[in-house]
């Protein structure tokens, strides 16, 4: 029983480090995403009924690409399609066949076209055409490689809600006819940006849980970190892929600090920050620099990169120079205008100028029928009446933001702000 | 998701098999070795290390730390060079250890990194950080 258990470990390992590429070689191959993923996920199976007896191959991914390739032989001749691409991929079978017992035992292989081929997929996985959830779920499962069952486990829903999410898509992708294939140049920038926001998305989840009772699953949050770092090998001069790493590297290195011995959330003022994760630091600070380097600018992504560089440079709050994030927050709104990244300049300008300049600018968003319910709005207006000494403006702050947040944790350390607002100091 | 060190040692035998390789195959087959894991997104931070006749050992024993100059003589385990990386599970890191492009009488050594929340938080160290941080803290207030 324990031996079946390490082999199943051990697979669902082969299968992390080498799905990207087998879905990609076998959709080249086969020239159906949809038929791809299903004969990969055979070979798998396969792989799982064989390897515990059998001990794992010398190069577990050539094992799975060739069972799955022999999966689509298998398919056509009961279908009776024997046409050229069966017989294509029948010679390419033998071919490796020979290929495999020269010296090496390596299969010789153009890394160059696979890694266009990871490139292709993970814009298929990440195409407008599908809902938000299915680009999740298709991403994190085809480009991640993680089960349904992790995913479902990620997201708090049931396996089957996952499986359907991705037959659906799996689906919609089909009929809509979509290639497999790097975008044009005229839609590449928009394509990509798509692609980053799904990666950023999967991040915030495990960043901040938007229900239940945990506040953090971390976990979500490396795995988009590390599907960020695949991104960048495959793109390496586009800027604002270094500027998410970046983002997420720095954003990251906070998570030590942010919830406490219960698992309360932590504000940023009150963090310890030499619990912040310094090789984290350094390491989003240098995706930053790769993306100055570039010389093409900031982007919203790096530029938020470079606020939390700000925050992971400075020894404390009142050290932390809130003029360059007033500034920086400027650019942002000017490449990316929302609320949201009003309400943080309103932050960094009451840290900067005083809480009387943050709340105007507060009370003028209030006014947006857009965050009416965005109960950091709230959160944030209880903050600045607390500090202004409004005590019972603030606590009706506070209680509206608790009224309006959906996790738990967060509810409550509101509701305790709203029953006892701090005196300013 | 855990983080593990692998830490590539030799021994005098793979100390003489380098010798006879051909440095740029060497090369290369590392070179291959840090992309595949750069390209799956699982390398943090890695570096190798000069040839042992350029370090030194710093010995304890006795009551003054007594410094020889390498290389050392016989070496059943020289630390060569090591890589961090960031994996889901131990099997990954087994597995991504395998594939480390090493020959006889070369050894990777893998150990977890420890995190952060690991250490013990009655240490007199984490205390007077609990104390320096109340001290930032006030003096943020006073600012």
């Amino acid at each position: 029983m324990r031996r079946a258990d390490e082999a199943r470990r051990t697979v669902a390992a082969v299968w992390r480090i080498e799905s990207a590429r087998i879905v990609a070689t076998l959709t080249r191959t086969v020239g159906d995403f949809a038929l791809a993923e299903d004969l990969a996920q055979d070979a798998l199976a396969e792989a799982l009924a064989q390897w515990p007896a059998s001990g794992i191959p010398s190069n577990p991914g050539a094992w799975l690409t060739t069972v799955a390739k022999r999966r689509a032989i298998d398919g056509w001749r009961r279908r009776e399609r024997y046409d050229e691409r069966l017989a294509a991929i029948a010679h390419d079978l033998e071919r490796e066949r020979a290929e495999a017992t020269d010296a090496t035992g390596e299969l010789p292989y153009d890394p160059d076209a696979i890694d266009d081929d990871v490139l292709r997929l993970v814009f298929v996985s990440c195409h407008p055409v599908l809902s938000r959830e299915a680009r999740v779920a298709l991403t994190l499962r085809v480009v991640g490689g993680l089960s349904t069952e992790e995913i479902a486990r990620a997201f708090l829903v049931p396996v089957s809600t996952v499986q359907q999410r991705i037959v659906r898509a799996k689906k919609t992708l089909g009929e809509a006819g979509v290639p497999f294939e790097v975008p044009p140049r005229e839609e590449f920038a928009a394509r990509l940006g798509t692609v980053l926001g799904v990666l950023y998305l999967i991040f915030n989840e495990g960043h901040s849980a938007s229900a239940g009772p945990d506040l953090m699953r971390p976990e979500l949050g490396r795995e988009a970190l590390r599907l960020g770092r695949v991104l960048t090998a495959l793109v390496p001069r586009e800027p604002e892929a270094h500027g998410l790493v970046a983002l997420m590297e720095l954003t990251a290195a906070r998570f030590p600090a942010r919830i406490d011995a219960n698992g309360d959330p932590v504000l940023l003022e009150d963090q310890d920050r030499l619990r912040w994760d310094r090789s984290a630091i350094t390491r989003g600070r240098a995706a930053l620099a790769r993306a100055d380097a570039i010389g093409r600018g900031r982007g919203p992504y790096a530029l938020q990169a470079a606020i939390a560089e700000q925050h992971a440079v400075a020894a404390s709050v009142a050290e932390t120079d809130w003029g360059a994030i007033v500034a920086l927050y400027g650019a942002l709104a000017e490449v990316a205008p929302s609320p949201v990244v009003e309400l943080n300049r309103a932050v960094a300008v009451a840290m900067a100028d005083g809480p009387e300049a943050g709340l105007a600018i507060v009370d003028a968003l209030a006014d947006d029928r857009r965050l009416a319910r965005y109960h950091p709005l709230h959160g944030v207006r209880g903050e600045l009446l607390e500090r202004l000494g409004r005590a019972d403006d603030a606590r009706a702050a506070f209680a509206e933001a608790a009224r309006l947040t959906a996790n738990e944790r967060e509810r409550a350390v509101l509701l305790a702000r709203a029953a006892a607002p701090r005196t300013p100091t | 998701m855990p983080k593990y060190m692998l830490i590539m040692r030799a021994d005098d035998r793979g100390v003489e098999a380098y010798q006879e390789l051909d440095f740029e195959q060497v090369i290369e087959a590392m070179g291959r070795y840090n992309e595949a894991m750069m390209n799956a997104g699982v390398l943090l931070a890695g570096e190798g290390l000069s040839d042992a006749s350029e370090g030194f050992v710093v010995d304890y024993s006795n009551e003054e730390p007594l410094v020889t100059d390498g290389p050392y003589g016989e070496t059943k385990e020289l630390f060569n060079g090591f890589w961090i990386i960031e994996v889901a599970s131990k099997e990954e890191a087994v597995e991504w250890a395998k594939r480390c492009p090493l020959g006889p009488g070369a050894f990777l050594e893998v150990r977890r990194v420890n995190e952060m929340d690991e250490f013990p938080q009655d240490n007199e160290w984490i205390q007077k950080e609990a104390g320096w941080r109340e001290e930032q803290a006030q003096r943020a207030a006073k600012a």
